[in-house]
């Protein structure tokens, strides 16, 4: 099923006929016997893959099999922050290839993603943060990434709202990325989706992987709750059920799911127009195109699978967000969901081959995985081409043997 | 909110007096351990969706640490008993046996 294309013209012409001609945007196809790739996983990541796979590798006989709905997970949770500032050379690399697609995804998928560079700020409320973010502005125009320090002054001036002189965590500086922002989080799977469809491949949701079926040491296939599916190469992106599925093709990876929260306040007159990020007392805020202050904390600190988190965090990063942005107390807060993350110990992805030949596992985005999904899958589409991703080299899963981590649990404190 | 037992002190707490942490029994590898099996007891995880068997302390109460029987799909607690031992107790991995008849056992 090939879409038409968005365009002002179909706008007006559809204007003129009450909208009867709108096509839905992807196919919804039965599986087919077999595929060359079979990706695992519907959300940002695995549709970003398979996108990647067709327009950059040529690989288009490619099936996204998704257990739930389409970015129904973690895409659809985020709080939709896009930045690139991180500290190590890897990182910063695959960061700023997914920021940099970013810019003109919407023109690239022909669909509004909605991206919005509108700055992002991590605030410095220690000695210790203004050290760490100041080598960081280095570290990056090292990389190439443009990023600077700004005076509390420069914080208030982008952020009336802001209180920069707290008795306990006043406001230092901050690390600023003028290019960083948000996105549209379901827009960007949604149009992946449609890209992946108009090129031929095949998603298929509410098909849960149940088994995994390998040869002589080499992945062969899938079980799945609409049958078994022939693949020849297997690539697994589901984020906080990595581990499941790599119990099914018989390894371990180095992750535990736990669960993040995210909450929204009632929706308000524009107010914030960055997106502001406060490290050491754990919160993050920045407002979403309907008004609603949106706003997310740490993780909680055990193993957990039911995308319920802990109360205490809400209450503990509303207090923090309340200290920073006093006008906060006098919202409602409206909703409040929970995510189930992939954590790994270094806080870095893991882009990588896996034991069995043909499986290719992308998951440990842990809390910072949207940003990211453009460069994740176009480095996901090359490894699963051709067997190396220079964007990937790096986060292999030899990286914990050799000790070679990537380590931006200290770089980035807690908030990705 | 999820509630645990000190098996050392007694009392029933809520997760904010107690510290997590992470995959109960692993086994330890040191000098002279192969890479593999080096690296397996650093940072492999089970990490399994249901019956885990994990570390917590009584940060804010007796301060020890104990073991906990939990299931990660519902949040369901089994069980607390204490960290000297190697393996689960007999006694709660027959309860859970019980209350989860597909589970595969500890292994």
């Amino acid at each position: 099923m090939a879409n038409r294309r968005y365009s002002i013209f179909a706008v007006a012409r559809e204007a003129l006929r009450y909208h009867a001609g709108w096509e839905r945007a992807w196919a919804s196809p039965a599986p087919k016997k077999r595929y060359d790739v079979v990706v695992v996983g519907a959300g940002g990541h695995g549709l970003a893959t398979a996108y990647y796979l067709g327009k950059v590798h040529g690989i288009t006989n490619v099936a996204v099999i998704e257990k739930g709905w389409l970015g129904g997970g973690n895409t659809g949770r985020n709080t939709t922050i896009i930045r690139s500032n991180y500290l190590q050379d890897p990182s910063a690399a695959i960061y700023e290839k997914a920021r940099s697609l970013y810019e003109d995804l919407s023109q690239d998928l022909n669909y509004n993603v909605m991206f919005s560079p509108r700055g992002l700020l991590m605030l410095a409320q220690s000695e210790h943060e203004i050290r760490g973010y100041k080598r960081t502005v280095y570290a990056n125009a090292l990389q190439g990434i443009e990023t600077r320090w700004i005076t509390p002054a420069e914080v208030k001036d982008l952020v009336p709202i802001i209180n920069i002189d707290g008795p306990r965590y006043p406001v230092l500086g901050a690390l600023y990325q003028e290019r960083g922002g948000t996105a549209r989080h379901d827009a960007v799977a949604w149009g992946y989706a449609r890209a992946c469809s108009n090129m031929g491949m095949d998603i298929i949701q509410q098909c849960e992987v149940t088994g995994v079926r390998t040869e002589a040491g080499k992945v062969v296939g899938v079980e799945t709750t609409k049958g078994a599916i022939d693949c020849g190469k297997l690539a697994i992106v589901v984020a906080g059920h990595s581990s499941v599925l790599a119990e099914m093709s018989g390894f371990r990876l180095p992750i535990e799911s736990m669960a993040l929260q995210a909450w929204v306040s009632e929706p308000i007159k524009p107010t914030i127009d960055v997106v502001v990020m406060a490290n050491l007392v754990h919160g993050y805020m920045s407002q979403s195109d309907k008004g609603e202050l949106v706003m997310g904390g740490g993780t909680d600190g055990f193993n957990n699978y039911t995308q319920r988190g802990s109360w205490h965090h809400i209450e503990e990063t509303t207090r923090a967000l309340v200290e920073t942005f006093p006008i906060v107390s006098r919202l409602k807060m409206l909703r409040q969901w929970g995510g189930i993350v992939d954590m790994t110990g270094d806080r870095s992805p893991i882009l990588s081959k896996t034991p069995v030949e043909g499986i290719f596992v992308n998951c440990g985005w842990g809390t910072g995985g949207f940003k990211a999904i453009p460069g994740s899958g176009f480095a996901m589409a090359e490894l699963v081409a051709k067997g190396h991703s220079p964007l990937a080299a790096e986060f292999g899963l030899h990286r914990f043997r050799e000790g070679q981590f990537i380590d931006e649990s200290v770089a980035a404190g807690v908030a990705h | 909110m999820l509630t645990l037992t000190c098996p050392y002190c007694g009392a029933t707490v809520e997760e904010t007096e107690l510290a997590p942490g992470g995959e109960a029994h692993l086994k330890r590898f040191g000098p002279g351990a192969s890479d593999a099996d080096f690296e397996s007891y650093m940072f492999s995880r089970k990490n399994p969706k249901g019956v885990h068997f994990e570390r917590w302390r009584h940060a804010y109460g007796c301060g020890k640490w104990f073991l906990a029987a939990r299931c990660t799909a519902t949040l369901e607690v089994f069980g607390t008993y204490p960290a000297q031992t190697t393996e689960p107790p007999a006694d709660l991995v027959a309860k859970i046996k019980e209350k989860r008849p597909t589970w595969e056992g500890y292994e």
